[in-house]
């Protein structure tokens, strides 16, 4: 049966936006355009902010109160996009709860399970609070996840990856300590790999260059043909909601390691098409979502 | 000729070299190399992996030395030298890296960024400035912006916390000119001292440690033979003769400052740093010095021209530690061959 054949507009799943940075305004744009999402609250903290400012003129309910907003408003959503800061998220983690508010948590506070859509989706389903890791991480554990599965002995796994400086805001470049911690965990849990290492690059050449992400492991006897296969079906997944997700070198094996290099070109919705980095994290969040929806809309249709 | 003015003195021997040997110095290198260098009165001492601390990688080069047991090695056996470190945040975290070297007794921490991305040292400044150690900021490959922006990100490391910045040549692309306007404009414009970190890819690492110090330095890296990525650093017994020569007063003895660098040719160095063709090109190009190892292995590999690589990377404004994208540029390089002989 055609799922999306039966979704009236009436039957979207309401969601809510905590944070009105480059990452929150993204996130809406691309909820307005989901045939599965609608917007029920829009929240920052300074009305006048440039996301704000987007927000309004989009004609989507906004509110400068923060998490308080939802406290007395909790109709206005049933999902929560968390797309503040760490410290924070700590604080709306246990609000959320109490209101039964589905979360997904695009900071690295990592409360909820670690998600990457093209590898945990199904897992990810039953959990109430859900975090996508890091940016890197989106772009990186797939393949990690991919070497995991078909080789034997995976001794090391080493994810660098390259960002333009425009790319990075003032919070990354606050938390590059955190960003490399969480990306590492992420690593370590999908793939199985004894030691990771996460790499950052800022690069400020102009025209800003895409993001890419390189990633390195060192297992026992490398075998090259059984990965391309699984990450070619696992980079078929991931395509599906990050249409600019490409893979631009290898698997191959190069001094001794093996090597994978992916590029990830965003949709250019709020944030430049370069800032890969950055929509690859919301396309995640938004494939999450979608997928409660339609699951959630089948339950309903179904007690119907 | 005698000005009288100081210059201290960091050697970077042990940190830049092991560029040159794929990071394979050993405990005993250093604990030698430092007993000579301590000896002959060098300020700082720094040590670690090429790209400093945290930076064992496979995108990189793994270290022979974990960093505990170089830091520990070194803290042995120097006396009066300061223990130096240098720290690329996005490499090396606080609590994984930064904190426990200075439980070990690390004297000065040198916190450096790509030239225009100072802010991100702004937490690995503070923390080591909070724990009472002496903390430099750094600004590599500083050829890619001008003098009044370095200026102005050099700015954001004083307002951070550190008590001096050194803006490195990692190209080997500047020209004594380049290098006394950078000076004169930092010196001009900040209140802490001003430091030079020079390479040689184009022979003037010398000649532009001197313009540094005329315009107003008053701190010169140099390395023992010119150990260092590529074509080498300033080649530290050398700059040590031509200051005493100028009348700055350096502290380093030279008679003993040439034993070093004896000692260091005779245990650490493989092949004395020379000028090579792709070194060149590496300068010109404005590309890391520490590429020409893997750019000529990469470029072996997939039967293109190291030149040819070196450009493009040039072209494209890569900077230290996008190691990774050599690959590509090789394999772009190869494809186009390719296509160019259908």
């Amino acid at each position: 049966m055609n799922r999306e054949a039966v979704i009236h507009p009436t039957d979207k799943l309401k969601v809510a936006i905590i944070g009105s940075g480059n990452i929150g305004t993204d996130l809406l744009i691309k909820v307005l355009r989901s045939p599965y999402l609608e917007c029920g609250a829009f929240i920052g903290r300074n009305l006048s902010s440039s996301g704000m400012m987007k927000a309004l003129s989009l004609g989507v309910p906004v509110s400068a109160n923060g998490i308080d907003y939802i406290v007395k408003n909790p109709d206005c959503c049933d999902l929560v996009f968390d797309a503040t800061s760490a410290k924070s998220h700590f604080e709306h983690a246990p609000i959320l709860k109490n209101l039964n508010k589905r979360v997904i948590d695009l900071t690295p506070a990592k409360i909820g399970l670690m998600s990457v859509p093209s590898v945990n989706l199904e897992d990810s389903l039953t959990e109430f609070n859900v975090n996508m890791v890091t940016c890197g991480g989106q772009a990186s554990i797939p393949v990690a996840y991919a070497i995991g599965q078909t080789q034997t002995d995976v001794e090391y796994i080493e994810v660098v990856s390259s960002i333009a400086s425009r790319s990075a805001g003032p919070a990354t470049r606050q938390n590059l300590d955190e960003y490399i911690k969480t990306t590492e965990d992420g690593i370590k849990e999908f793939s199985g790999a004894t030691r990771t290492k996460a790499i950052l690059n800022l690069n400020p050449a102009e025209p800003c260059v895409d993001m890419q992400t390189t990633i390195f492991a060192k297992v026992k006897h490398p075998d090259i043909e059984k990965l391309t296969g699984v990450l070619a079906q696992l980079v078929e997944k991931i395509r599906k909601y990050v249409p600019g997700y490409e893979i631009i070198l290898g698997p191959i094996v190069e001094n001794g390691r093996i090597v994978v290099m992916a590029r990830v070109r965003g949709l250019g919705d709020y944030l430049p098409a370069y800032a890969g980095n950055l929509d690859i994290i919301n396309c995640a969040a938004i494939a999450m979502a979608e997928e409660y929806a339609r699951v959630s809309l089948n339950q309903t249709s179904r007690e119907h | 000729m005698a000005n009288n003015r100081e210059i201290l003195i960091s050697d970077p021997t042990l940190r830049d070299g092991n560029h040159a040997v794929g990071h394979q110095l050993s405990a005993e290198h250093i604990a030698a190399y430092c007993k000579a260098a301590d000896a002959a009165g060098v300020t700082i001492v720094e040590v670690g992996h090429g790209n400093g601390l945290g930076a064992s990688s496979l995108q990189l080069g793994e270290s022979k030395t974990p960093d505990h047991i170089a830091l520990t090695t070194a803290r042995q056996n120097l006396v009066k030298s300061k223990l130096g470190i240098h720290v690329i945040p996005g490499f090396a975290t606080i609590e994984r890296d930064l904190k426990p070297a200075l439980e070990l007794g690390v004297d000065v921490v040198r916190v450096a960024s790509h030239c225009s991305e100072a802010d991100i040292c702004e937490r690995h400044i503070s923390y080591s400035r909070s724990q009472g150690v002496g903390v430099w900021g750094c600004l590599m490959m500083s050829h890619m912006i001008s003098p009044a922006l370095l200026l102005e990100q050099a700015r954001k490391m004083e307002s951070y916390g550190a008590e001096g910045v050194v803006f490195m040549d990692s190209s080997g692309h500047f020209l004594p000119d380049d290098v006394r306007q950078r000076v004169e404009t930092l010196v001009n414009g900040l209140s802490i001292a001003v430091g030079f970190h020079a390479h040689n890819n184009l022979g003037m690492a010398i000649g532009n440690s001197v313009a540094a110090a005329d315009a107003g330095a008053t701190l010169l890296d140099g390395c023992a033979r010119g150990f260092g990525a590529g074509a080498g650093n300033a080649q530290l017994e050398v700059l040590i003769a031509v200051l005493e020569r100028l009348g700055y007063a350096t502290g380093v003895d030279l008679y003993k400052i040439l034993d070093a660098a004896d000692v260091a040719e005779e245990l650490l160095i493989k092949e004395i740093p020379s000028i090579k063709s792709v070194s060149v090109v590496s300068g010109m190009a404005g590309v890391f010095s520490g590429f020409m190892k893997p750019v000529s292995r990469i470029a072996k590999e997939f039967n293109v021209d190291p030149r040819d690589v070196f450009f493009e990377l040039g072209r494209r404004k890569i900077v230290a530690g996008q190691e990774d994208i050599i690959l590509e540029v090789a394999k772009e390089l190869a494809q186009r061959a390719r296509k160019g002989n259908e």
